[in-house]
């Protein structure tokens, strides 16, 4: 409440300056007063970054005005670059393949991308070495299950399916049933997209979570959010309730090749402590990337 | 959580009112609040700015002062242009070529519900009258068409799905068949593209050529944020949007992007998505939508959520007893229960109209205070429950271990459930009382 109410205060606080790119704000070479940081405020609001991360942004502008001020517009981006990246810095709480096999779970709200990240992930494996069995556990969307098993035949890894409108649940017992028994290094498990307010499709997710357990124990090991780069503020709405449902460790933001910028998965890193494992840059298998904090920090406060 | 914007309008003009006058630079700053409003709202800042202005056009500052209520008036201008905005009283519905079969062309990004949304679109208009017609020519993500045809066909509707492995060629088929078998309406889902992508949007418009719509729908997510600008422009200069379909409205997305769109487009939105279902399709409502991304208050979505989530006989049953003076503590649980299953309480809470005035609401502790309630009570005995008058000092004691609570939190949740029943005789027993009382819950205040 202490943050809301500091913040509260900053917004409130807003002058009457115009919004104005980063880029056009600092090129006059203008003192960092008051104003001109409500204005940066403005700025990365706009690249959906979020209000609690813009609000930690400026106190660092603030503090550091003066070196700003004669730096002009490279040693802002800097400055902001520096801060988002080591915000965005965190370290790996898991190590993949550790366990056999290596359950992963992937969750999201609806078309954000996973049925696509688990393939791009699954060829990944493959390339690696590793024997992969990727699980349809989305059973309820129209032809979800087809959609992956191109991936997983295009990944070359075993492809588990149930009937349309099984309980996924089962889907998943009799995947890592399979996986266990035919040794396969990792499990991949496609869930199906929900919004994060549908309770009982949230309290399903629980409950795999639980089922993987009993069956494998620590089992999943992994469990990723996806985020669509193009969200806005509801980002975090997102990431917050897939992580009471389902303590997720990772997150994976697709679509990056478009023109969004994502900022708000700094938000939700901030909020729940988990890195960003992999970035989603395009449709075809190789699109997927490990995820580099300097790289994405850059990109959203612009200069090289 | 941030106040309401009707809050917050107030007390710009109540601090001045303090001194007789209203000035302009009230009004300067009661604008200022709407425009951090659209902001947390998703909608893009330059499209805030346009906005503004033209709320300043129209409203001069001397006639909000001169009104009764400048909050009022703020609002009501603001709202009037966002109505205006998002297509105000444009008629729903599809418009129709002068010669059959009209096409409806849905384009988007990956993923925004193109293919749910020709589906859902189909059904609508098969249930007035229409025969329309669906062909998904995505030969891009694996199992699209393969998608379409499942999603259509269990609708009972007709889905085309020729041989033929290039999109042109299918949308000529499905043209061939549609005049051939006499459908009056067909339905082109696209492949997701990105509005950057050239190749693509040359496709795009290559298809648009081809099959001469007479709508051209651009489909968007209403999670989307700031890039809801760039993506709605960039699609409409290349391939001439007639109108946008908004998705994902059944979640808790604030919806800014609508405006966004509507606003670089010029173009209204047409229908909201508001579920993955076949049926969950309705005709836009800009003056609600205005409501949402305003954080006016929800009522209708609130009810509607409540709806779904409140058991129907529970609801009833409730009533009764609160009309035989029955109320026991396990109905104030069930009751709390209901209220958690709504959702998030700052979501609930941020679509009740009126709650945003309880000041000091702190949602993390409303949660937890939910939370202890529930397992204080989950500790007693059932005759507990039912007859909280036998709840003596040793019990209270028991019941404190039983659920990690201290004597203090079982004496106050004692106190609130008596409190709340007396209310609840109060309220009477209409069959509102449930949803009422919801709004009452002694933990939310
Ligand atoms: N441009 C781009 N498109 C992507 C990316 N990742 C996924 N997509 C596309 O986004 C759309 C949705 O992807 P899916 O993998 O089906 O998403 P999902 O989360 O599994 O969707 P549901 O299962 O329906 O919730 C598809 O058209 C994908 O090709 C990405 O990184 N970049
Ligand atoms: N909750 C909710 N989900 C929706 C809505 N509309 C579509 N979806 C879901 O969003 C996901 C993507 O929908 P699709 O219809 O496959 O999207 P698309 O635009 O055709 O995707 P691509 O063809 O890959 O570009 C699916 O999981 C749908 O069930 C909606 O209004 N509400
Ligand atoms: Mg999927
Ligand atoms: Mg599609």
């Amino acid at each position: 409440m202490a943050l809301g109410d500091r913040l509260r205060g900053g917004l409130s606080r807003t002058r009457e300056v115009l919004t104005m790119p980063l880029e056009d704000l600092v090129r006059g070479r203008r003192p960092l007063d008051a104003a001109a940081l409500e204005s940066v405020e403005e700025a990365l609001l706009a690249a959906d970054m979020g209000l609690p991360a813009v609000e930690e942004a400026l106190e660092v502008l603030a503090a550091r005005s003066g070196e700003i001020a004669s730096g002009g517009l490279p040693a802002m981006q800097a400055v902001l670059g520096d801060q988002i990246r080591s915000a965005l810095e965190r370290p790996d709480r898991v190590e993949p393949f550790s366990e056999r096999p290596w359950v992963v779970f992937v969750v999201g709200v609806n078309g954000s991308g996973k049925t696509t990240t688990i393939g791009k992930l699954a060829a990944k494996w493959r390339d690696g070495g590793r024997s992969v069995l990727v699980c349809a556990a989305d059973t309820f969307r129209a032809a979800a299950a087809e959609q992956l098993e191109v991936w997983a035949d295009r990944a070359g890894a075993e492809f588990h399916r149930g009937a349309e409108g099984a309980d996924p649940s089962a889907v998943l017992t009799d995947a890592l049933r399979a996986a266990r028994a035919r040794g396969h290094d990792a499990v991949l498990v496609d869930t199906a997209g929900r919004l994060h307010t549908r309770t009982n499709l949230m309290a399903e997710l629980a409950k795999m979570t639980r089922v993987a357990d009993r069956e494998i124990p620590g089992a999943p090991h992994e469990t990723l959010l996806v985020l669509d780069a193009t969200v806005g503020s509801n980002g975090l709405n997102q990431g917050r309730e897939f992580a009471k449902a389902g303590g997720v460790n990772g997150l994976v933001l697709t679509k990056l090749d478009g023109t969004a910028r994502g900022g708000v998965a700094v938000a939700v890193v901030r909020e729940l402590g988990v890195p960003i494992r992999y970035v989603g840059v395009g449709e075809d298998v190789e699109d997927l990337l490990p995820f580099d904090a300097g790289a994405f920090a850059r990109s959203l406060v612009g200069g090289e | 959580m941030f106040e309401t914007l009707s809050e917050r309008l107030q007390a710009v003009f109540r601090s001045l009112r303090g001194q007789g006058l209203l000035s302009e630079a009230q009004v300067e700053a009661a604008f200022r609040e709407v425009r951090l409003a659209l902001l947390e709202a998703d909608v893009h800042f330059r499209v805030v700015k346009q906005l503004l202005e033209r709320v300043r056009a129209r409203a001069s500052g001397q006639e909000i002062l001169k009104s009764l209520n400048p909050d009022q008036a703020v609002l009501r201008v603001v709202r009037d242009e966002m109505v205006e905005l998002l297509g105000g009283d444009d008629v729903p519905g599809i418009q129709t070529a002068s010669r059959p079969p009209s096409v409806v062309l849905l384009a988007g990004l990956q993923g925004s519900g193109k293919t749910t949304t020709a589906a859902k679109l189909g059904r609508w208009l098969a249930d007035r009258g229409s025969h329309p017609l669906l062909v998904s020519t995505d030969v891009q993500r694996p199992a699209a068409r393969e998608q379409l045809r499942t999603i259509g066909t269990r609708a009972g509707l007709k889905v085309h799905h020729p041989d033929e492995s290039d999109a042109p060629a299918i949308l000529r088929s499905a043209l061939a068949e549609a005049g051939a078998v006499g459908h009056d309406v067909v339905l082109v889902d696209t492949a997701g593209r990105l509005h950057i992508d050239d190749a693509l949007m040359e496709e795009l418009a290559g298809l648009r050529d081809a099959a001469e719509p007479s709508e051209v729908l651009y489909v968007a997510d209403a999670l989307t944020g700031q890039d809801a600008v760039r993506s709605a422009e960039e699609f409409h200069r290349r391939i001439g949007i007639t109108g946008i379909v908004l998705t994902k409205l059944d979640g808790d997305s604030r919806g800014g992007a609508a405006l966004s769109a509507a606003a670089v487009t010029g173009r209204p939105v047409k229908f909201a998505g508001l579920g993955e279902t076949i049926e969950a399709l309705e005709p836009f409502e800009p003056a609600r939508m205005v409501s949402r991304i305003l954080g006016l208050g929800d009522v209708l979505g609130l009810i509607a959520r409540a709806e779904e989530t409140v058991e129907k006989e529970q609801a009833e049953e409730l009533v009764r007893k609160i009309r035989r003076s029955e109320f026991s503590l396990e109905d104030y649980r069930d009751q709390m229960r209901q209220l958690r299953k709504l959702g998030p309480l700052d979501q609930v809470l941020s679509m009740m109209p009126g709650m945003g005035s309880l000041k000091g609401v702190d949602v993390e502790r409303g949660e937890e205070e939910l939370r202890r309630s529930i397992a204080i009570i989950d500790s007693m005995t059932v005759k507990e429950r039912l007859e909280p008058s036998v709840i003596n000092g040793s019990r209270r004691k028991r019941i404190a271990r039983g659920s990690g609570n201290t004597v203090q939190d079982v004496n106050r949740l004692l106190r609130q459930f008596a409190q709340t029943r007396k209310l609840m005789k109060g309220l009477g027993a209409g069959p509102k009382a449930m949803k009422r009382l919801a709004a009452r819950m002694p933990q939310l205040r």
